[in-house]
């Protein structure tokens, strides 16, 4: 619950804290966000905002039904629209064709990142679950980095559910939890949090309030 | 990389401190923290690398204490250097020093360069 805020993983770099200490931060651009559409419990049956990020300029690009919606809330069309569900409350502060940006945000506060991971193909069990492989040498060959033995013969008679095989890895939904935010720079529209977040650089990420943390 | 991430870093660098060069001797001053108490440590030696760019470089430093060779490694931007003292540059062929590691005593020293 609550409203986040989107945004886009501009790199990683480090800085230095009062005590001397190199922190590795990532920075973010993130808003400002216009507020497209408000759902409500008495029209959609949930409180709801949409929002959107990254500004679409040529606006020739963006198809009839879309330009109606942006339009709608006057705002100007968006590349990367996404929903927060939020409280009554909330949803009464906040109208469609509102702006929102990264002062919601202050330094020393914890949020969650929510992004895209990269993806990493068809990997192996040793990339993709941590397995150990096989050992290199003491007579073995052409099995090195296999995941053995999926299972007994007789019984069970067939590979137990969820067992951890080979398999698609990476470009899924992950979220970050417990991201210290070190600077947030109004004017420029930038967030700095420690620590990696999901994703490649220019990726477009969902920043929220951390939900252990309040 | 980003503009911004370019900006965000040149903010953090440190201008005031004295431009150093590989080969260079020199005494660095950092600030130790003990308790509350301040006091400066002094390490000098020959610079043998620098790497990284912006508020990422860091550089080397290589000295040669009882027989035993000690290299230490600074940030080149933190906020923990005091100052940085040149006492000579030398003539080198080399972006990195490495090869002082292998040689010692008359042979591991450099030429000095005069202006």
């Amino acid at each position: 619950m609550g409203i986040g805020l989107l945004g886009k993983k501009l790199g990683m770099t480090q800085i230095f804290d009062e005590h001397g200490n190199i922190i590795p931060v990532t920075v973010i651009k993130a808003g400002p966000n216009g507020i497209i559409q408000k759902k409500t419990v008495s029209k959609e049956g949930y409180n709801a905002l949409q929002i959107g990020f990254d500004e679409i300029k040529k606006v020739n690009r963006v198809n009839k039904p879309l330009t109606g919606h942006f339009s709608k809330a006057k705002v100007a069309p968006m590349r990367f629209l996404k929903e927060f569900k939020v409280t009554p409350d909330d949803a009464e502060a906040n109208d469609a064709g509102a702006t929102i940006s990264v002062e919601m945000f202050e330094p020393g506060e914890f949020v969650d990142v929510t992004g895209t991971s990269k993806g990493k193909g068809f990997a192996g069990v040793m990339k993709r679950h941590g397995f150990k492989g096989a050992p290199a040498s003491h007579g073995s060959h052409e099995f090195f980095r296999h995941g053995g033995s999926i299972g007994a013969n007789t019984f069970p008679a067939k590979v137990m559910k969820g067992k951890k095989m080979p398999g698609h890895m990476g470009a899924k939904r992950v979220t970050v939890q417990n991201l210290k935010i070190v600077d947030v720079r109004g004017d420029m529209n930038i967030l700095m949090v420690e620590g990696a977040i999901p994703g490649p650089t220019n990726g477009y990420v969902m920043i929220k309030k951390a939900v252990k943390k309040s | 990389m980003n503009e911004m991430v370019d900006l965000i870093e040149k903010e953090h660098m440190r201008l005031d401190l004295t431009e150093i060069h590989v080969g260079d001797n020199v005494r660095v001053y950092t600030k130790i923290f003990e308790g509350d108490k301040e006091r400066i440590q002094v390490f000098e030696g020959v610079v043998i690398r620098k790497r990284g760019g912006n508020t990422r470089a860091t550089f080397t430093v290589r000295k040669v204490s009882y027989g035993v060779g000690i290299e230490k490694t600074f940030p080149m931007h933190s906020p923990l250097i005091d100052k940085i003292e040149i006492l000579t540059k030398s003539k080198i062929r080399r972006a990195k020093l490495y090869y002082l590691r292998d040689l010692k005593g008359k042979a591991a020293k450099l030429k000095e360069k005069r202006d």
